[in-house]
């Protein structure tokens, strides 16, 4: 993992300035039109290469019956089931998970984990699967070829193919049949400042069990927590370092 | 013993090559009908779920590009290791081969969820990914064995560049065998593969499926044409096929058995070899029973030379085997779940922590036998525009040749 310095983190790099080049040129010439030049989108581009962000989800605070977060991103995103839960996309779920040697229960949110090393960008053939500079792991739905080999290679089954024609698509987060889609950590929201609509929905609902924020930043509470409490990454043995961690499971 | 001049001729048209070309035209509109069919609903008119993500059409075209590479080692096993009876067969082990892989790639293509954006997968090429690189493999050797056939059949090109040229060909089809394997050997989360062996197994596999679709095909071109095709070349060519049959089943032997030593592969292996209901039956049954013991049983329990109805026999049986095998592979290795939680039994309405249920759908065989044909056609077509199969294939010729 590189380390960066705070000055370094502050000071944007060559990279980003062509980004920043392709996205104020997006803005300029087509309004909502996303431009690959430079081999980045406007997605990247809105990236900030000092800042990782990342989610904590206290398992003892997640509440048996309930799936606000798992409502909250299918409102915010605007994906639905078709009553065929073999093929209908989930970028978030709810698991229960019960110890083979106690029995005891916990669960938990499920999702992208936004990998540091994700599987799902190494095999991507088109670089269509990419990581922001913010540690942000999504699809960019203009080239996917709905091959599927991100889903071969994602260790949490945290993508979904779609197998269906989409309706009433949300314009921060356009979707397409025969791609694959998962979890963006609500980048449209991050990008302006906000926080991811499962985070908020968990906080309304007074659990609380979801703490988002920028793993790079030591003050923040999720470093703070993180660094206080013991928490886990899944598949520790894959050594991918995932942006989302569990803590009590 | 004189040996006749080795001379090549097209097919004939006659009323049973119209026969033949009309059922493999009713399967490739079969393969047409189900890409449109499946490009108008989405995959949910497949098989395919998000827990199985990779079905039929996957085996198919994996066999078919595992085959490709296969069919190329006559051609190899002639100018590489200068093996003389083979020599005639090498034009139409390069036309097999590059058909082969035509019909397996199509397959694959018309399979994407967006194959329209083929022309995006020709212009982004992220390079850690082993498909960009089997993609780099492919059209390589769709090239290689163009320029190989080139050197062979062009009177022009001195015969000193057909071992150089042959050379370069066996080479790139280990690489590309490699290069398939390898998508599953480097995938770290399944348990299912995660395994270098995969790569060998694949190379392996690939010897014995390619010669099995060679010698039918040999069979079949031969039965359309008046070019005679003696017992003694197919017997060899049969009882070399045994051989890649046993070596295929060592690796998958070692496969095995690796795995069952780590503890933490128990659960996929006592699915595979025990409890996983279809996948156990097709791995004892068909793949290893009927596709490999049997077929070893038919030709080296016998002193007598197979005969070509026999031949024949034992290349079906090894084909199904290998459809088999492909089929627990890619299908078995996905039913089984990931272990998300090692230590913990999950649940979900995702169906985590559950064997994953799988059945191919009618547009799934439809374009996997398309591609079977596409692949069969096309090597006709070269058969008939070309000048591949020779007309001495004779016992006479080989007893002369040694």
């Amino acid at each position: 993992m590189t380390c960066r310095t705070p000055d370094q983190a502050q000071a944007p790099s060559r990279r980003d300035f062509l980004r920043s080049g392709a996205a104020l040129a997006t803005m300029t010439l087509a309004p909502g039109v996303t431009l690959m030049a430079f081999g980045g989108s406007e997605a990247e581009a809105a990236a900030d290469s000092g800042k990782r962000w990342g989610l904590l989800i206290d398992a003892s605070r997640c509440a048996p019956g309930c799936s606000d977060c798992v409502s909250a991103c299918k409102t915010e995103n605007g994906w639905s089931g078709h009553g065929d839960p073999e093929r209908d996309v989930q970028w978030i779920r709810k698991v229960t998970l019960k110890e083979k040697a106690t029995g005891r229960e916990v669960n938990l949110p499920m999702m992208c984990q936004h990998c540091e090393s994700p599987p799902c960008v190494d095999v991507c053939p088109t670089g269509a699967s990419f990581k922001r500079d913010d540690g942000i792991v999504l699809v960019d739905k203009h080239i996917c070829i709905g091959c599927r080999y991100c889903m071969m290679a994602c260790p949490f089954k945290a993508r979904s193919f779609v197998h269906e024609p989409v309706t009433n698509q949300k314009p921060h987060a356009p979707r397409g049949v025969g791609t694959v889609e998962s979890c963006t950590l609500c980048v449209h929201r991050v990008d302006a400042g906000g926080i991811p609509a499962c985070v908020e929905a968990c906080t309304a609902a007074g659990h609380g069990a979801m703490v988002f924020g920028d793993l790079r930043d030591p003050e923040s509470e999720i470093s703070r927590r993180l660094a206080e409490f013991p928490s886990a990454a899944l598949r520790p043995d894959l050594d991918l370092n995932p942006g989302v961690r569990y803590a009590e499971i | 013993m004189a040996i006749d001049r080795t001379i090549y001729r097209e097919i004939p048209f006659t009323p049973r090559l119209w026969a033949v070309t009309a059922l493999l035209g009713a399967f490739l509109l079969g393969g047409v009908w189900a890409f449109a069919h499946v490009e108008h609903q989405g995959h949910v008119a497949t098989g395919m779920t998000n827990q199985v993500v990779w079905g039929l059409p996957h085996v198919f075209a994996i066999f078919l590009i595992v085959a490709a590479s296969g069919a190329l080692n006559v051609a190899s096993i002639a100018s590489v290791f200068d093996n003389k009876p083979y020599k005639p067969l090498s034009r139409l082990s390069g036309v097999l081969a590059i058909s082969l892989l035509a019909g397996g790639l199509a397959v694959l293509v018309l399979d994407l969820g967006r194959p329209d954006r083929l022309i995006v997968q020709m212009t982004h090429f992220n390079f850690t990914s082993i498909f960009t690189w089997n993609i780099l493999l492919y059209s390589g050797f769709l090239g290689i064995v163009a320029l190989y056939l080139w050197v062979q059949m062009d009177r022009n090109v001195h015969p000193k560049w057909t071992r150089p040229a042959g050379l370069l060909a066996f080479v790139w089809r280990l690489a590309l065998t490699t290069g398939t394997g390898s998508i599953f050997g480097w995938l770290v989360a399944r348990p299912g593969y995660d395994a270098a062996i995969m790569a060998p197994l694949f190379i392996a596999m690939s010897f014995a499926l390619g010669l099995a679709v060679f010698i039918l095909v040999l069979q079949a071109l031969c039965a359309l044409s008046p070019c005679p095709l003696g017992q003694a070349l197919t017997a060899r060519l049969t009882r070399l096929l045994a051989l890649f049959v046993a070596a295929a089943l060592y690796f998958t032997a070692v496969q095995h058995l690796t795995n069952l030593y780590a503890a933490e592969h128990a659960g996929i292996e006592a699915f595979i070899l025990r409890d996983g209901g279809i996948y156990t039956t097709l791995f004892w049954g068909v793949q290893v029973g009927l596709g490999a013991l049997l077929p070893l049983l038919l030709v080296y329990g016998r002193r007598t030379p197979p005969s070509a109805g026999l031949s024949a026999g034992v290349s079906l049986l090894v084909i199904l085997g290998g459809l088999a095998q492909l089929y627990v592979i890619v299908v078995g290795g996905q039913a089984y779940p990931m272990e998300l939680f090692p230590g913990y039994v999950v649940t979900s309405g995702f169906h985590d922590g559950q064997i994953a249920g799988y059945g191919p759908s009618l547009p799934e065989i439809a374009l996997g036998l398309g591609g079977v044909a596409l692949a069969l056609l096309a090597t006709g077509l070269g058969a008939k525009i070309l000048r591949v199969l020779p007309t001495n294939l004779s016992d006479q010729n080989l007893a002369a040749k040694g």
